[in-house]
């Protein structure tokens, strides 16, 4: 991707036809104008995403949306926004909270519901702890194997028959063979072996009672659209995904931030460098990339030219085994 | 802003000893588009098995049993870009479930890249891939006579592959067939033209698919916007708004058109296209938008609006080519669901004509249904349908069939 060219693309870029637009009769025989109409390819994607909300709200009893605070939740939000304002959106947003967020995060997660007058349900992996479903020997270790137990347990308490998340297919390999509308029996499980066919913009949505369905409205978007995506919508994303100045050591390769969860072992230093992080998630497990890019242009401009994916740049947890996300998959994570 | 950047979505049909995943890797290694830490993964694992070059099919292997099997299970998508254009990559697996992959992938594409060894020339697989692209109505086809090098570049081979693939090609519903010679190991007219084609004036397999005219590949004229959510936000801002969200299949609509809302036949005008962004004058497809009418009707999801200057068809009855996906096979006796744009109607199969041989294009009559075979059939819905040929708008004439014991789906249909 690195000689990906940006252009300054109008705000909308969906003009009006000339006019005395030229009525054609016969479907494929003439060429009609449609230059001044010519979709883009985020116009293609942010269509393709807000038909599957629509199908999502009418077809499914009671959905939600799973909202992190990320980026990439932050532009489903903003397709929520297109697919049904002036309305309220017909499903609350569901936070899985493993507290161990960064602080800017979950205060944009807070701020951007109470804006959009929207109801966030926040579950905590803490709730589930306190319960005993989950057991963690080690408070302070990444946590993102156990969200799928909380969340789990989220869906049952709200009797959720489908859940909206921001995956998408570019993330990952497991993610990449995953339908957008994707089954879950009633333990949450994923079967890669024995999914549904997914034709046209034709979605099955239907499940028994007990049984869910995940629906991942961005699945086609790259990390690269993400970002042109939240350039021409103007929209706003927590602090640290620009270069700021932060403490760092170096582990294994990567560059760890300093926190009250991660502290330098003996023999590692701290360093202030300039980064940013390219995805927000566990404290413990999620590294930043140096940087200097302040804006979404800058950031842009590097996501062209990166030479390392986004979960290899940034996620220790899926470095561990080759098939990693799909296992979680597997056990009713999103 | 005349160089705006579409969205290209194509599959490559073709077997592993074609050169598929070579092809793949090929396009995607001279686009810069393989990132370092997926290369050095993927060498990993190639070392691991005692390969001596890196498996580039390995990038698209993304599941466990997959990678342990070295078989390739389900459809993967892989996405790239160019300056030009974004591409997403539908890949197919070339197994014995060949034919559900391969319609389900294509059912979104915009083109199909068909892979040929140049020493083999047409096979069987390639008059079954080219079958298959036909039936689901793929706008373009791109046909890879790959290996060249293998065949000392020679124009004399291309041209003899070209002639037969044409007159085989003469016999399907088949518009735009572009043939490119090309070698996928040695990169000649991948990305890049080489030096031993000289002979060959045409588009690379780049260039062609930076460049293929894809405005046309959905119905522009007979507007279709299936109604998918009423929208009554019931506020005191919007106390009477009602507004009817969907996304424009086919065609276009602007404000003071008349439309007729089927199946009721009553009609109204357009009074606003609004959407988030502000109200539009004029909307084309694909866009989603949310339209007001300027008479309160009774309009609920799964009615179609429609223009009075081309109407579809509206029946209880219609004639379909399905595509059978279960494994378990098609129970005459027994009432399935039809989706049809939004709406779901109970169905039932009245005849099953033939079933089409993929290989040989011949039909047999009266056949059982089973997986992956390719049938005439009759059928009967509950409720009356608007539709089209599928031919002249694949929106508005594709349709899934749903078990409704186990909620599988089982089929996908194109009306005839």
């Amino acid at each position: 991707m690195s000689e990906l060219l940006i252009e300054d693309r109008p705000a909308k870029s969906i003009v009006p036809a000339p006019a005395g637009n030229v009525k054609q009769k016969e479907f494929g025989n003439e060429r009609k104008l449609m230059t001044a109409h010519t979709f883009t390819h985020l116009d293609a994607l942010e269509s393709e995403s807000i038909h599957i909300m629509r199908e999502v709200a009418a077809e499914c009893k009671n959905p939600a949306l799973l909202f992190s605070g990320g980026k990439d939740s932050i532009v489903m939000l903003r397709l929520a926004e297109k697919a049904f304002r002036p309305a309220k959106f017909p499903f609350p947003l569901v936070h899985i909270d493993t507290e161990h967020n960064f602080p800017e995060v979950i205060a944009c997660r807070d701020k951007l519901a109470a804006d959009l007058g929207e109801r966030l349900i926040v579950r905590s992996l803490e709730d589930s702890i306190k319960r005993g479903t989950i057991i963690i020997k080690d408070l302070d270790k990444p946590r993102n194997p156990y969200q799928s137990v909380t969340l789990l347990e989220t869906i049952a308490e709200f009797g959720f028959d489908a859940c909206m998340g921001g995956a998408r297919r570019d993330e990952e390999k497991a993610r990449a063979k995953e339908r957008i509308f994707s089954f879950r029996d009633e333990f949450g499980q994923w079967d890669p072996k024995n999914q549904r066919p997914e034709l046209w913009d034709i979605y099955n949505t239907r499940v028994h009672n007990g049984e869910n369905i995940r629906v991942f409205p961005i699945s086609n978007w790259t990390e690269m659209d993400i970002w042109e995506y939240i350039g021409r919508e103007k929209l706003h994303i927590p602090s640290i995904y620009f270069a700021h100045e932060r403490e760092v050591i170096r582990r294994g390769g990567s560059v760890i931030p300093v926190s009250h969860l991660v502290q330098p072992k003996a023999g590692e230093k701290i360093e202030v460098v300039s980064v940013r992080f390219r995805t927000v998630g566990d404290m413990t497990c999620t590294a930043p990339v140096e940087s200097t890019a302040s804006n979404v242009d800058e950031i842009i401009e590097e996501t062209a030219t990166t030479r390392i994916t986004e979960r290899g740049a940034t996620r220790m947890d899926d470095q561990t085994s080759d098939a990693s996300m799909e296992l979680r998959k597997k056990e009713g994570y999103f | 802003m005349d160089t705006m950047t579409q969205l290209l979505r194509f599959i490559t049909a073709g077997s592993v000893d074609d050169g598929k995943s070579t092809l793949i890797g090929r396009l995607l290694h001279d686009s810069k588009s393989i990132f370092e830490d997926q290369f050095s993964a993927i060498s990993k694992t190639s070392e691991k098995r005692g390969m001596a070059a890196v498996d580039l099919s390995l990038l698209t292997d993304g599941l466990q049993a997959e990678r342990e099997q070295g078989i390739t299970i389900d459809v993967a998508y892989r996405y790239f870009a160019t300056p030009k254009r974004k591409f997403i990559i539908g890949d197919t697996p070339g197994h014995e479930q060949y034919t559900r992959n391969m319609v389900t992938a294509a059912s979104t594409a915009n083109l199909v890249v068909i892979l040929i060894d140049a020493r083999r020339g047409v096979l069987v697989q390639t008059r079954r891939h080219t079958y298959l692209a036909s039936l689901v109505g793929v706008p373009h086809i791109v046909l890879a006579v790959n290996k060249m090098d293998m065949v000392d570049y020679s124009q004399a081979r291309f041209d003899e592959i070209v002639t037969e693939y044409k007159k085989f090609a003469a016999q399907l519903d088949l518009h735009d067939i572009t043939c490119i010679p090309l070698s996928a190991l040695v990169g000649d007219m991948v990305v890049d033209r080489g030096e031993s084609l000289d002979w060959y004036q045409g588009p690379t397999l780049m260039e062609k698919l930076e460049s293929v005219e894809i405005d046309h590949d959905v119905n522009t004229t007979d507007f279709r916007y299936p109604v998918q959510w009423v929208c009554r936000p019931q506020t005191d801002e919007y106390h009477d708004f009602r507004g009817f969200m969907g996304r424009i299949e086919a065609g276009e609509i602007s404000v003071g058109d008349e439309i007729t809302v089927l199946p009721s036949g009553r009609t109204s005008k357009v009074k606003e296209i609004v959407t988030y962004d502000g109200n539009l004058q004029t909307a084309y497809a694909p866009q989603s938008v949310t339209l007001t009418l300027t008479d309160e009707i009774d309009i609920s999801r799964g009615d179609m609006f429609v223009k009075a200057d081309y109407l579809p068809t509206v029946a209880k009855e219609f004639g379909a080519m399905m595509c059978w996906f279960s494994e378990t096979p098609l129970d005459k006796n027994r009432k399935y669901l039809v989706k049809h744009t939004t709406r779901t109607a109970k169905c039932l199969f009245s005849s099953v004509d033939y079933r089409v041989d993929v290989n040989t294009l011949e039909q047999h009559a009266n056949p059982a249904v089973n997986m992956n075979d390719i049938v005439r059939v009759a059928m009967k819905v509950q409720q009356p349908l608007a539709f089209d040929h599928y031919t002249r708008n694949r929106a508005s004439g594709s349709f899934i069939v749903i078990d409704e014991a186990s909620n599988n789906t089982v089929a996908a249909g194109m009306i005839v």
